[in-house]
């Protein structure tokens, strides 16, 4: 295991006026294997952030440890922890070049000169910014300046790379690309790398593992399939994707089949009250004969077409076979 | 930017322009005017004489020493108030303003205090292991100081909070210690909010007087600074020869900012 997480708990004092003390995480443990690309998967504030920092060493847990390679790191210092951390805001070095940003752990370490200069140009290759190497960071745009953090994070050869919302400043195109670019390193380098994300959809695309971070606890652990496929609970199955009601079940919109005459057994007979067109999907909200709340479904544009649906359609729902499914809360 | 009409722009440019003339510009054109009235000759000669030349090698002294210490202290006070959280923040934060608040000839009043030979509270103690701070350089160098605190650490702190500490963070974790960080990273990034308080503190001690005059006893050759040297010549009626330090004073103090901002970086490189 390259990073064993054990019963970490991290707690903030009280801010003015309630007596409680903020619990950031609450007795969290994890064990992340070598070489694997994780995302720390869960909504802001609800401390994956502070999980990746205290790995780090950048924040101080308040109990638990944590082992890195072996190695116990609880209390080294982040510069004795050879962690690689690339932040949200890039964190470059304003003042010096392209190269010596990324030069810097390596000076730091005394590596012999030639050396240095060889392995900066390698790196600033391998992140595509290899013409780049005596500009200032200020001339960079957003994604080159992540990039440049991140081959200077790669420089120090951590045994673990750490990305906090990696592409979070960045715009939706640019942060599509660098998240295909980020799978297609990993692969290249394989350093164990643990990013932090918010968008679901981020890290069922990059990541071999997810680890769904909530209210300071892990609420599951698996592949993207197993997340999506076998959720939980409630909040891991609301994470991932969209979730709607069909009768006694919750399940993702695009798990309704939809008929325009009854027939199947156990459908739910409604009304359609809205249509909405958004790209190749449909979506459609469905008001039930029985009340208890309108239910959402999604198809594609040419299966709504060929049911030819309108506002007003009656229609029969049913759950898709093979369908996730969980109860339904009483009284949502 | 709000648009004014017109008439109401020259107004408001007539008003300031106004105002810096008649409380700057003129009175230090007439102190020009004065310094020089006797011809350039006097005032090469004043600058001839033994004692008008202590004065000033002594006011850079206790400057250059007084604008040193502050540097290092101004330099690591501000990091340790905006870095670091401790019981008793607010308190140094307020007292670091103080000097600016309080009229400088209440400081040195206070030094005598503590430190005068005789009476002081802590003063008799160190006379007594032969180390003499009123009357001596070493006390007008802590008065200096003194009233120069707050120019270095208010120049830095706006600018540390600015950087943030995402590349100290960035730093420590590519491996380097903490002295390593701040000479290779912090430093760099501050160095132009130091420089400028360096300069605004050199001028602030240059000028110094009241808290000085307190506590040098403003011996004549010995710790009689420029500024004291302008109120005694302008008391023994050699009005020209004080202008003519004023002058140079002055001078100097205008000559470190001029340097500072031709220095200085455009904005928004």
């Amino acid at each position: 295991m390259s990073i064993e997480v054990r019963n970490l708990t991290k707690t903030y004092p009280s801010t003015s006026g309630s007596s409680e003390p903020f619990v950031a995480l609450d007795d969290v443990s994890l064990s992340l294997p070598t070489g694997q690309l994780t995302a720390l998967l869960g909504p802001s504030g609800g401390g994956k952030s502070t999980l990746l920092r205290i790995i780090a060493g950048l924040d101080t847990a308040t109990t638990g440890s944590v082992e890195i390679e072996g190695v116990d790191a609880t209390s080294l210092p982040p510069q004795r922890r050879n962690v690689g951390f690339v932040f949200q805001h890039y964190a470059v070095f304003k003042h010096m070049t392209v190269a010596k940003n990324v030069a810097f752990g390596m000076e730091i370490r005394k590596r012999p000169k030639a050396e240095v200069r060889r392995r900066t140009q390698e790196l600033l290759e391998l992140v595509h910014l290899g013409q780049f190497a005596d500009r200032m960071p200020s001339q960079l745009s957003g994604g080159q300046r992540q990039r440049m953090a991140l081959a200077r994070a790669l420089a120090v050869e951590p045994s673990v790379l750490l990305l906090d919302e990696p592409f979070g400043a960045l715009d939706a195109k640019v942060r599509k690309e660098l998240r295909d670019w980020l799978r297609r390193l990993h692969d290249e380098v394989h350093v164990t790398t643990v990013f932090v994300t918010h968008d679901q959809e981020e890290a069922m695309e990059v990541a071999d593992e997810i680890v769904v971070v909530n209210q300071g606890r892990v609420e599951q652990v698996g592949s993207p399939d197993q997340l999506y496929d076998e959720p939980a609970n409630d909040f891991v199955m609301g994470f991932l994707g969209d979730v709607t009601r069909l009768g006694q079940v919750r399940l993702r919109p695009h798990d309704i089949d939809v008929a325009v005459q009854p027939g199947a057994a156990g459908a739910h007979a409604g009304v359609v009250t809205r249509m909405l067109r958004v790209g190749f999907e449909v979506r459609l909200e469905v008001e039930p004969d029985g009340g208890g709340g309108a239910v959402s479904v999604v198809l594609t544009r040419s299966h709504a077409h060929a049911l030819d649906l309108e506002l007003g359609s009656r229609v029969w729902l049913t759950a898709s076979i093979g369908a996730v499914t969980i109860p339904a809360m009483a009284a949502v | 930017m709000v648009e004014l009409n017109r008439p109401l722009r020259w107004a408001v440019r007539l008003l300031v322009l106004g105002y810096v003339f008649l409380l700057v510009a003129w009175p230090t054109l007439a102190m020009v005017r004065q310094a020089f009235a006797g011809g350039v000759g006097k005032v090469t000669a004043l600058f001839g004489q033994q004692e008008v030349q202590h004065a000033f090698l002594l006011t850079g002294q206790v400057a250059v020493q007084a604008v040193l210490i502050n540097l290092v202290f101004g330099v690591t006070i501000s990091l340790l108030l905006v870095r670091y959280e401790f019981p008793g923040k607010r308190v140094l934060s307020a007292l670091i303003d103080l000097p600016m608040s309080v009229s400088p000839v209440v400081v040195g009043l206070a030094l005598l205090l503590v430190y005068g030979p005789r009476t002081g509270w802590f003063g008799p103690t160190l006379e007594h292991w032969g180390v003499q701070i009123i009357y001596s350089g070493t006390g007008m160098i802590m008065a200096t100081a003194f009233v120069a605190l707050p120019l270095v650490v208010r120049e830095v702190v706006p600018v540390l909070h600015e950087i943030g500490d995402d590349q100290e963070q960035a730093a420590r974790s590519l491996g380097a210690n903490f002295p390593q960080t701040f000479w290779r990273i912090t430093l760099p990034s501050i160095k132009w909010a130091v420089v400028y308080g360096v300069v605004l503190s050199l001028a602030r001690c240059l000028g110094e007087f009241g808290a000085v005059k307190v506590v040098s006893g403003n011996v004549i050759g010995q710790t009689q600074t420029a500024t004291l040297l302008v109120e005694s010549q302008y008391h023994a009626f050699a009005q020209q020869s004080a202008y003519a330090i004023s002058f140079v004073l002055a001078l100097v103090s205008v000559a470190c900012i001029v340097v500072v901002s031709l220095l200085r970086p455009k904005e928004g490189h």
